[in-house]
């Protein structure tokens, strides 16, 4: 969609402690970082936006579109300030959300605390009904019992409501039904049908999904709302589209209906440029490296696409433990994310390891270096006391850094328990974080059925071109790739993402009992239900649907995917679909297992505008020596000794420009390290490239 | 501190971290890959990495707390039946002797020597939980080994890189899954595979040629936290007692705990005789759950190893069921050794009050159902399936007890919606079980009322296999015992806790697990705390008022 274009176009990506803006226009990017401000946040987007827009020179009436990412959802549900929310559940299910997945996420930790749910146990209600799990009635709804709900419901002064009935994904017609009575009884309440937001097997999850959209629903529709008003008082008159998880955009009317959706948008962005880049240096297949302040995300992209989940964790009370956090099936980017951020935390445990995070000192008081009253020392104070970071251009100049403070903090925590002065403690921490990653990196590959080695590292974020190279030689990695803009590489992304609206459907068929009709009748009702999302933001571009199937052995717990012909099937398809199941199945698993009959639980269809990745774009064929703009003492892990390297300023690097590490590339919002080991080159399309010497 | 020294230091961390990583993706290469579902979906499997004198290394943490000693003897075993020095490149070494794998015949432990360089230099193991082994199947109904299933002993499953076919056809013949059975050992084998060549590329990246120095690091450092948490604990010695239902007469077991400068020993002496029925405990795998339970407390944050494991150490005389000998019964052996957690802080309790939880459920309600299906006309068992349910774990110091969750197993529950799209069952209920927490200061989790029938009207048999029907979780320092389990049909029925048994057609089963045990005097609970769970309809108003005192000040 960035294709034809014309006006200039905004992207704002709201995060904990940074709004991002990027502008652009006629080929150009202007960006600004500006502080985000909770109470109000389209305060802090109207601030960077019209100071953007007044760098470019244009006016915010110039401007034809804005897209839109924001943390305010996951936010809402992290300090759990999102709407008075209740439940209206089957009767007998009353506890699902607290029965859960019935485990522990730390085997050995006998006080581990079990997320506190968003409806307490007194808001959620129930009714006589049920459905079975081909969606027959064995229980009619209650209507009484309904009436009876909905008098409690006003009662409690709820603000939103979920409904989320056993099997409701087969048979809608009784969750429908309770919401005609809401709205009748309790008006300006709104209601999530889990049938709507999440029409899939599996209660606890669809339970929660719905849930969470109910409890943001209010608080998001009023943000949006108040962010249309401030955009129109500032003259514009484009489009707003907001970014989702699943790395596709959505429009305004849609974003209020499933405000759940929009989780994780941020990362989601950072994907989608990735595998930006990685089209347009022909690399098939990428790891996504993304580190900031507090966290590092990992994603792989094969062959230019980010790969697709369908289920996240907000807010887990261990923070990033594995099923500690509130389940939402909705569309995302899959990729793994770990306490490893410049802020992270370092210090020695109890067998005398270092560990880092996953705690982060945040940007208050922040790294002992920025000298706001932080003393432990941080990922941020080990680059610095390395030499990495040159504190005179830290952030373009305007935050100073005191590296005095960054050694102390070191030496105290880490150098004191281990006998080792600041520079050796500074490396320890820098190769401990390092070493995380590389783990996570290769645990979520491995489960993803790839290998590390192999991929080119895409890195952005502030924090990622510091470590990119020494992750990639972890990894068994050659290249690495630092794209231009890199410090507000999210926001970038959200300019190159298409409009696109995913339905996944729950409708179990045996591939022995195929029936071609009821699954051509499902999937036309989700193809239109899709395209009517898409449709009213597309603005008559193409579109383009693709279609799936979930689906496994009889008896097994996890689906694969297996693509489905865009058209309706027949009932010869069914070979065609063991033959693709087989296929797939043998790709991920090397084995098929011949006798076992195969079943489709669930059906997916996403309507797309066509975003077409950038080609292949050929280097320069020949290597300017670069020139140096200074030098730089960096502590060296090989020698453990500092030796002065040389520092480039990255503005300075044209295409074409080549240069061997040692060496540091400074820019405003990150640096990028070449160890001794790597050359660099600027690629045509103004990337760092970093090469490991054979 | 040299130079050199304090770089190899850091670096000696990092292989540390490598070698933990590398068992992690061992065991996610082994959940990718299994068959078997409670492998993939419950995370019934364990790996780890040994060196020469079949020291552990490293271990992953997995959903099961039973292989963390027991894999870690076996490798001894494999040792001593294939010495060091006639292992070859490419070969596997396979069993699922209970007495020297972990505990019943379907676990398969496969091992694989590592070669780097045409050196060996590390032994690769795994074992995960296998659906069908044969025999009677998996139950406690069977009264000696053999009736349990397909007996492997020591044996090569490849050599230099050929595969035992004649093993695979044995194994194939023996089991009603064959082709899961032999995929999951194609798994395991991958699994070691995976774990060997990620420590080759550690080894080429440091540029070692053996383990032997980063073995003693991490032994040694791993030893040395434990002995430092243990010299903090008062020493001395704690008993403690237990009766739990046992399958058709009650078992006592019985614990003392001593804790000294050089370690931590319970003995399991005063305990009951072995059983007729496969509730028998092998002692390798009473040893890991007894471990499990004292690392809980004393060493929850020190990774499994050697080092680490060698503090602990465990007795009980042999012939007591937890130390049944060859060739009694065992495939059930979780349903006891899974209390041993609950001795362990029972004794530890009396030393250091603060740090341990009063008695929970200790058992997995794992509902298991065969019958005929209106699917599968003809067929006797149309369907079998295992549903996998909890109840509550027992009141801490300062918190309450976990509502519905498995303790000490870490095993996911089924959900209801994918029970019923497998089976032609259908739930009418599954929620928190009121008044079943045990009363206290700090309460116990609440357990779960469920209630199942046959949605096509034909009969159903239940497999019960269910503890703490007649022996409640107890409560501590004054707080409430947790509500016992209760098996039955609405129509009022009460049925046995363990043995197979009909539900009739039209006929609601009613299970309900237990709560934990409460911990303290209740009526010192914060009011605030108590008027919540009321208001949550948890505890009723009577009990607020009878055992709480709620509202007493008011009258």
């Amino acid at each position: 969609m960035q294709a034809g274009q014309a006006g200039p176009r905004l992207a704002v990506d709201i995060g904990g402690t940074f709004t991002d803006v990027v502008l652009e226009a006629d080929g150009r990017r202007w960006t600004r970082k500006v502080l985000t401000t909770p109470a109000a946040p389209e305060r802090g987007v109207m601030d960077g936006v019209a100071a953007t827009v007044a760098d470019a020179g244009f006016a915010l009436a110039d401007v034809d579109m804005l897209i839109h990412g924001t943390t305010l959802a996951t936010n809402a549900i992290i300090e759990r300030k999102g709407a008075l929310t209740a439940l209206v559940a089957t009767e007998g299910f009353r506890d699902t959300i607290d029965i859960a997945y019935e485990s522990r996420y730390d085997q050995y930790d006998v006080f581990i605390d079990k997320p506190a749910a968003l409806v307490p146990r007194w808001r959620r209600l129930t009714v006589p009904e049920r459905v079975d799990v081909k969606g027959a009635v064995r229980l009619p709804l209650d209507m009484a019992a309904v009436d009876a709900v909905a008098d409690r419901l006003a009662g409690m002064g709820v603000e939103s409501v979920a409904v989320a009935l056993m099997h409701s994904y087969a048979n809608t017609d009784h969750e429908r039904r309770i919401r005609d009575v809401l709205a009748r009884r309790l008006p300006g309440v709104g209601v999530t049908l889990s049938c709507e937001v999440c029409p899939e097997i599996r209660e606890y999850e669809r339970t929660s999904t719905a849930i969470a959209n109910a409890y943001v629903q209010p608080l998001m529709a009023g943000y949006l709302a108040r962010l249309e008003a401030a955009l129109a008082a500032g003259g514009f008159a484009g489009a707003v589209y907001l970014m989702t998880s699943g790395g596709g955009l959505t429009t305004i009317a849609t974003a209020r209906r499933f405000p759940i959706r929009l989780v994780e948008s941020g990362p989601a962005g950072g994907a989608i440029l990735a595998s930006h880049i990685a089209a347009a240096a022909g690399e098939e297949k990428v790891l996504s490296y993304d580190m900031g302040g507090t966290t590092a995300k990992i994603c792989l992209i094969e062959k230019y696409r980010p790969s697709a989940a369908r289920s996240f964790e907000v807010d887990r009370a261990a923070r990033f433990l594995k099923g500690s956090g509130l389940p939402l099936r909705i569309p995302v980017i899959e990729m793994v994310e770990i306490g490893a951020g410049g802020g992270s935390i370092a210090r020695v445990d109890s067998l005398k390891r270092i560990t880092v995070g996953p705690d982060s000192a945040g940007s208050e008081p922040g790294p002992a270096c920025y000298g706001r009253g932080g003393t432990l020392p941080t990922v941020t104070d080990a680059d610095v006391v390395l030499g990495k970071i040159d504190p005179a251009r830290f952030a373009g100049g305007k935050i100073a850094l005191y590296p005095d403070r960054a050694a102390a903090a070191l030496e105290a925590t880490v150098g004191g328990p281990l006998g080792l002065g600041a520079e050796m403690a500074a490396l320890g921490v820098a190769e401990i974080v390092d070493e995380n990653m590389a783990n996570a990196a290769r645990v979520h590959a491995v489960e993803r059925g790839e290998a590390a080695d192999g991929h080119t590292i895409v890195a952005f974020g502030g924090a990622a071109p510091l470590h990119a190279a020494r992750l990639a030689e972890k990894l068994g990695i050659d290249r690495v790739i630092v794209p231009v803009n890199a410090g507000v590489g999210s926001a970038v992304g959200f300019l190159l993402a298409p409009i696109a609206y995913e339905v996944v459907h729950s409708r179990y068929m045996r591939l022995d009992g195929f029936d071609a009709d009821a699954a051509n009748a499902l999937l036309r009702e989700m193809s239109r239900e899709a395209r009517d999302v898409v449709a009213a933001g597309a603005r008559g571009r193409t579109l383009t649907e693709r279609r799936y199937a979930f689906m496994r052995y009889v008896g097994q717990g996890h689906e694969i995917v297996v693509p489905l012909p865009d058209r309706a099937l027949t009932a010869a398809d069914r070979d065609a679909l063991q033959a693709a199941y087989d296929a797939e199945y043998r790709t991920l698993f090397a084995r098929i297992v011949p006798t076992a009959a195969v079943e489709v639980l669930s059906w997916g269809v996403v309507v797309s505008t066509e975003a077409p990745l950038p080609a292949p774009v050929a280097d320069p064929g020949a290597r300017l020596p670069a020139a140096p703009a200074g030098r730089v003492a960096v502590f060296d892990a090989e020698t453990g000794e500092r030796a002065e390297i040389p520092l480039y300023v990255r503005g300075d690097l044209p295409p074409g420009s080549a240069l061997a590490g040692p060496a540091v590339i400074a820019e405003d919002e990150t640096s990028t390290y070449v160890p001794a080991r790597f050359d660099a080159r600027i690629a045509a399309t103004g990337s760092i490239v970093l090469e490991r010497r054979a | 501190m040299s130079r050199s020294n304090t770089l190899s230091q850091i670096h000696t961390q990092i292989m540390w971290n490598r070698l933990i990583a590398v068992v992690e993706e061992q065991a996610q290469t082994l959940i990718r890959t299994a068959f078997s579902p409670i492998v993939r979906e419950c995370g019934d499997l364990s790996a780890g990495v040994f060196d020469l004198k079949g020291r552990m290394l490293a271990q992953a943490v997995t959903g099961t707390p039973g292989h963390v000693n027991s894999m870690a003897e076996s490798v001894k075993h494999f040792i001593r039946h294939f010495p060091l020095a006639k292992m070859a490149e490419g070969d596997i070494y396979i069993t699922n002797d209970p007495w020297m794998g972990t505990g019943h015949l379907n676990d398969f432990v496969l091992t694989t020597p590592c070669f780097h360089k045409g050196r060996l230099v590390a032994l690769l193991s795994c074992t995960s939980h296998l659906m069908d082994i044969g025999g009677i199947g998996f139950g406690p109904d069977g009264s000696d080994v053999f009736m349990e299933g397909l007996y492997i002993p020591m044996l090569k499953l490849a050599e230099g890189g050929r595969m035992n076919e004649t093993l695979l056809a044995m194994i194939r013949a023996n089991t009603r899954l064959p082709i899961d059975t032999e995929g999951d050992v194609y798994s395991l084998a991958a699994c070691n595979d995976v774990g060997c060549r990620r420590l080759c590329e550690m080894m080429d990246e440091f540029g070692l040629t053996g383990l032997d120095d980063l073995a003693e690091h991490i032994i040694h450092h791993s030893r040395e936290a434990v002995l430092a948490e243990i010299a903090r604990l008062p020493k001395g010695a704690w008993s403690f007692r237990m009766t739990v239902d046992g399958f058709d007469q009650p078992i006592d077991l019985a614990a003392t705990v001593t804790v000294s400068e050089k370690g931590i020993h319970v003995d399991y002496t005063g305990t009951s005789p072995a059983s007729a029925k496969g509730i028998n405990v092998p002692i390798a795998y009473t040893t890991a759950y007894t471990c499990f339970g004292l690392g809980c407390i004393v060493a929850a944050r020190i990774p499994n190893n050697a080092g680490s494991l060698e503090p602990l150490t465990v007795s009980a005389p042999p012939g007591t069921i937890l130390n049944a000998p060859y060739p009694l019964p065992v495939s059930s052996r979780h349903i006891t050794g899974q209390m041993l957690p609950d001795m362990v802080f029972g004794c530890l309790r009396q030393a250091i009050p603060d740090r341990v939880p009063a008695e929970g459920t200790s058992c997995l309600y794992n509902m298991t159902f065969r019958g005929p299906s209106a699917d599968k006309p003809g067929s006797k068992y149309g369907f079998a399936v295992t549903i996998t349910s909890n109840g509550g774990t027992g009141a801490r110091p300062a918190k309450d007890g976990l509502s519905a969750t498995a303790y000490p197993s870490g095993v996911k529950g089924t959900p209801v919606e994918i029970a019923e799209s497998v089976t032609p069952l259908i739930f009418w209920k599954k929620e928190l079980r009121p008044d079943s927490a045990g009363a206290g200061h700090t309460r116990g989790g609440f357990g779960q009322r469920i209630e199942i029938e046959s949605a096509d009207g034909l009969p159903v048999e239940l497999l019960a296999a269910f503890d703490r029907i007649d022996h409640p979780p107890r409560g501590r320092d004054g707080g409430g015992d947790g509500a016992p389990g209760y098996v039955g049909l609405a129509s009022g029925l009460r049925m046995q806790g363990k043995g197979s048994q009909p539900v009739p057609p039209g006929e609601r089963l009613v299970i309900m697990t237990p709560g934990g045990g409460g911990m303290g005097d209740p009526r010192r609970r914060a009011p605030a705390a108590v008027a919540e769970d009321v208001r949550d309809g948890l505890v009723a108003e009577e009990t607020a008022h009878r055992l709480y005192g709620l509202g007493a000040a008011a009258e």
